[in-house]
């Protein structure tokens, strides 16, 4: 433990300080002491240094669902060019670089980096902090995200937008047959976002066990914690497989290795291996967190706790670990031998009953619930039956012979779209609707959204169900364009209404967005009644989320005195102060005692600096402008210098062991 | 208002039903349909497990949409909604559901396996070996033998002789395809560097559509070919008349067309017995005994033949195959050149 390391180098106990215990009221003076201290710089320059995890999980959510709707917008230029045999209002490598760009904006650009929204913002208020473990490296994520993103884009409006597929296989993508700068921009922005999700992970990892509320013990977690915790690890884990791919293929492109390049020895198979050991546990890692979306705020419309907490805990741990052993299942055509594939083929029917206890857990909640049909209700009910539907078609490709007649075909389209769309979509719209009155202090308009739901609900079953027969009729994937003899058209037409079906859904999300932002009805802190300490702070909450930190006793905080299952009470509106400078307290991985003052840094440019001078550095790589890559390698050494330049301010003290009497379980490190 | 919203899915159902069910038919004569139709026992057991799997997935789906239903309408008795139930309860729900999925998937595994193992090999040594090789955007067929005179080379079609199984070589010459007919078997990658094996066997003579169903590239959409199944009889006539060269003596110097060809077309394309020898584009010493140009795209009449040789940018965008600005006489001379490639 770091702390009782320091306390051999310091034998002095100035290090050492009992943290004060009491409450803060609004309009007392430790309250306002603690906006003056936590609240950023006005104007541009708090716009560029803030670390706030608040602002930076907003902007998480703003950037990917810009992006969302430009995969979307993608998506339905695709549609148009299906909707009729023999289209011509795309030409192949139009029709090439919309996919590509479409796969890569969905499940890189939006798919992860919204529910790394929702984690930034909510993590510290539900887990009782003031901020993430690493508030610098926060914005550090979200900064190089947001300069990869418009990295990956800089190439499309030049018409020479990466073609090859999201999945980007080579020889296609290699040196050979494919001359242009599209597949560099891919391979380099790809790298370059890799360090933000490694960073982000990173992150999620060290405050869910080091900054959680005293008495918030590992079993008090809300789920969402558990889905982006195991999404996190999952992360860190196989990232630098892809980045290691695009890395190396990169190098084959620029530098003349020949690590994909068969005529001199290299592999092909190579990159299917490499690209999907990351792939596979990426897909769950961009819906584990999405069903814990689910699992925390179907309860509030239920009326009643999760049912089965620890077993949905379990599961979502469970389906990660078998994630890591399904990423053959994309490679059954590959030539690999039947025996090792009917294991792999197993492992994914397999990963399908961790799913089955979920699905069963929610219906029960429901069933043994009092259901409130409020918007956010509707997104995650339905969002139940399109996870079971593309849980369903899940298993039939994971039967091996049956996967190489279904494999590339739309009914992998089918497949996916259920298991993305239904599983991601859905809850990050229900969550929207349901935490929009935490981020904004305003009501969405229900009218609007139950109508958004409907829409959206009837438009993708219409759009994304045909694709099934579309499949088994035999339509491949990523064809520009079919032949009416084929016998997909009036499948393809269905698909392409219900996509602008669905399309019109999200828009008039939108127009809810817009109008509840101005003319929502006042929220307060708690409209819905939940459960979980997020809402028990105003709405919005301050930049200092709890005035106090609270004290924990249980996993449903705000609804104790109803539940009455034990005597004893969280304290939320007494608790740790901490008020001089950035405090919160840190705490001990699995019981969450108090061990440590964290002394948390302030608003710095640093991390824009950091993510930009790294982002100009693969500017500098893409365009083999060898000296300014130098430059802003120089540069980015200078500002992580300045970053970590030691500061007296930021020197962690050991919380005392004079606590509370409430807190008897503290102890002194 | 609230059973409106409910009956909203099911009307979109219905409305679906409607606009599909004239259609259906056409569908069902979809040329790459493996879900009903499979000729051969290298498609067939797939297709039977097709048909289990599919049918318990939308039973289940169904079991579990009720369920859901009822759970969110079922009647409770009135209660202050200000109160909230207990956690504890409702786990023998998961403890059941869970049970029955891992039941099913259990013996899921076991079948899927069996049917694997049935599909995976011939249940006989194959009669006949074919090498197929992948290009942007055709396929290479080749008939090996141990004389290299009896060696056939076509392309974008495979003959195999009905009831036999034959197993087929695939290659790749430039990058990822993958070869699929789907009525007779699944479906394998064509990998550069490798050479993967599959087996089709045709129980029924016919033409079966295939198609590369690995994106590779601008022309993917467009490079489909055939299996033709005919009677062992005929299929050694075919055999007999693909290893003769193209007429001896038709072809002289002084003939235009001949000049034509060897000017613009024999860089990429070979006719045995001539001295255009290209390996770039489809051999076409027995032209005009293919059913189809273009790798599928266009049925091989003079006349799409001559668009093809003029246009094939606008039929095939992207094509190695170039459009050729061929005035009328030499168009002329060609098209009767190529009528003799029989």
């Amino acid at each position: 433990m770091a702390i009782s390391d320091k306390k051999h180098n310091l034998p002095d106990n100035r290090l050492e300080r009992v943290p004060e215990y009491g409450c803060a009221p609004t309009g007392s003076t430790a309250q306002m002491r603690l906006a003056d201290t936590w609240e950023c710089n006005p104007g541009w320059r708090g716009w560029f240094s803030t670390v706030d995890h608040k602002t930076i999980g907003l902007r998480y959510l703003v950037t990917a669902f810009i992006f969302l709707l430009i995969g979307g917008i993608e998506a339905l230029i695709m549609r148009a060019q299906l909707s009729l045999p023999d289209q011509t209002l795309l030409t192949p490598e139009q029709y090439n670089q919309l996919f590509t760009m479409h796969g890569i904006t969905m499940i890189f650009l939006y798919a992860l980096p919204i529910l790394s929204g929702f984690s930034n913002y909510l993590w510290p208020l539900l887990l009782g902090s003031r901020d993430m473990a690493f508030p610098r490296l926060n914005a550090l994520s979200y900064w190089i995200f947001l300069f990869a993103g418009v990295f990956m884009y800089a190439s499309f409006p030049l018409g020479q937008a990466p073609n090859a597929g999201w999945f980007n296989y080579v020889p296609f993508s290699g040196p050979v047959y494919n001359t242009g700068p599209n597949i560099d921009v891919f391979a380099l922005g790809m790298v370059l976002l890799g360090i933000s999700t490694t960073v982000g992970a990173v992150n999620f990892i060290v405050t869910l066990f080091k900054m959680r509320a005293p008495g918030m013990t590992i079993n008090r977690v809300p789920i969402l914690v558990w889905g982006t915790l195991t999404a996190s690890v999952a992360n860190l884990i196989t990232i630098p497989a892809v980045s290691l791919a695009f890395l190396l293929l990169w190098l084959d492109r620029q530098v003349g290795t020949q690590f994909f390049d068969v005529a001199n020895g290299g592999k092909p198979l190579l990159w299917q291996h490499l690209f999907w050991i990351f792939g596979h546990p990426w897909v769950y890692a961009i819906v584990l967190p999405a069903m814990g979306i689910v699992s925390d705020a179907l309860p509030t419309f239920c009326r009643r706790p999760l049912v089965g907490y620890t077993a949905v805990a379990l599961a979502t741990m469970a389906t990660m670990m078998f994630g890591f052993v399904v990423w053959v299942h994309h490679m059954f055509a590959t030539g690999l031998p039947t025996v090792s594939l009917s294991i792999f083929g197993a492992a994914s029917m397999a990963i399908s009953i961790p799913s089955a206890v979920a699905v069963f857990a929610w219906i029960a909640t429901i069933w043994l619930g009092r259901p409130v049909f409020k918007t956010p209700f509707l997104f995650f009910a339905g969002f139940v039956i399109l996870f079971v539907i593309g849980g369903l078609s899940g298993v039939m490709v994971a039967a091996v012979s049956l996967n190489w007649q279904l494999n590339e075909t739309y009914f992998i389209v089918a497949h996916l779209h259920y298991v993305l769309l239904g599983i991601n979509v859905f809850p990050v719209i229900g969550g929207i609707y349901y935490w929009f009155p935490k981020f904004t202090g305003r009501m969405m308009n229900e009218k609007l959204g139950k109508w958004s739901f409907w829409v959206m609900f009837v438009g993708f079953n219409a759009a994304f169900f045909p694709m099934h027969i579309a499949g088994l009729l035999g339509m491949p994937r990523r064809i520009y364009t079919y032949s009416s003899h084929m016998g997909w058209d009036s499948v393809n037409m269905i698909t392409s209404i219900g996509s602008f079906i669905f399309a019109i859904g999200i828009l008039i999300f939108l127009v809810n967005v817009m109008i509840s932002l101005k003319r929502g009805v006042l929220a307060g802190s708690n409209p819905w009644d939940a459960a979980t300490l997020e809402w028990s702070i105003s709405s919005p909450p301050p930049a200092y989320n709890f005035a106090v930190i609270p004290v924990i006793a249980s996993r449903h905080p705000l609804w104790e005195n109803r539940l009455n299952e034990s005597s004893e009470r969280s304290s939320l509106s007494e608790g740790y102060l901490l008020t001089t400078g950035h405090e919160t307290i840190g705490t001990s991985p699995i019981d969450a005692k108090p061990q440590v003052i964290l002394k948390m840094p302030g608003d710095s440019y640093t991390p824009f600096f950091a993510g930009l001078f790294v982002s100009l550095l693969f500017v500098g790589l893409l365009f083999h402008w060898w000296t300014f890559t130098g430059v802003m390698t120089a540069a980015c050494c200078v500002t992580l210098i300045l970053w970590m330049w030691p500061r007296q301010s930021l020197v962690q003290r050991a919380v005392s062991n004079a606590g509370h009497s409430s807190q008897n379980n503290s102890e002194k490190i | 208002m609230k059973h409106n919203l409910y009956m909203m899915p099911f009307l979109a159902v219905l409305i679906t039903l409607i606009v599909v069910l004239p259609n259906a038919v056409q569908a069902s004569e979809a040329p790459l349909n493996y879900f009903l139709h499979s000729y051969g026992p290298a498609a067939r057991p797939t297709m039977y497990l097709g048909w289990v799997l599919a049918g318990l997935s939308v039973v289940i789906c169904i079991i579990i949409s009720l369920l859901l239903l009822t759970a969110l309408i079922r009647k409770r008795s009135r209660s202050d909604p200000y109160s909230i139930d207990r956690e504890g309860g409702g786990l023998l729900w998961i403890y059941i559901g869970t049970g029955i999925s891992t039941i099913i998937l259990f013996g899921l595994v076991i079948y899927a396996s069996m049917i694997l193992n049935q599909v995976a090999k011939p249940p006989q040594t194959p009669a006949l070996t074919v090498t197929v090789t992948g290009y942007d955007w055709w396929w290479k067929v080749e008939y090996e033998h141990d004389d290299p005179a009896q060696h056939i080379i076509t392309a974008n079609e495979l003959h195999i002789p009905v009831g036999l199984p034959v197993l087929i070589k695939l290659k790749s010459a430039d990058v990822i395809h993958a070869f699929w007919v789907p009525k007779l078997a699944g479906k394998t990658q064509m990998i550069p560097g490798l050479v993967n094996q599959q087996w089709i066997q045709a129980d029924v003579s016919g033409v079966y559509t295939g198609q590369c169903v690995q994106f590779c590239g601008a022309g993917h959409a467009h490079m489909g070919f055939e299996v033709i199944a005919k009677s062992p009889q005929e299929f050694e006539d075919w055999q007999d008349a693909q290893r003769k060269t193209a007429m001896p003596g038709f072809e002289t110097s002084e003939d235009p067309g001949y000049k034509v060809f060897m000017d613009q077309c024999a860089g990429c394309h070979a006719i045995r017995g001539t001295e255009a020898a290209g390996t770039h584009g489809p051999d076409l010493t027995h032209l005009n005994s293919r059913r189809k140009i273009a790798a599928g795209l266009l049925t091989n009449t003079p006349g799409h033949l001559k668009k093809w040789i003029m246009n094939a940018q606008e039929l095939k965008p992207g094509s190695r195959m170039p459009n050729f600005a061929l005035s009328d006489h030499e168009i002329a001379a060609l098209m009767l050149f190529l009528s003799n490639l029989d």
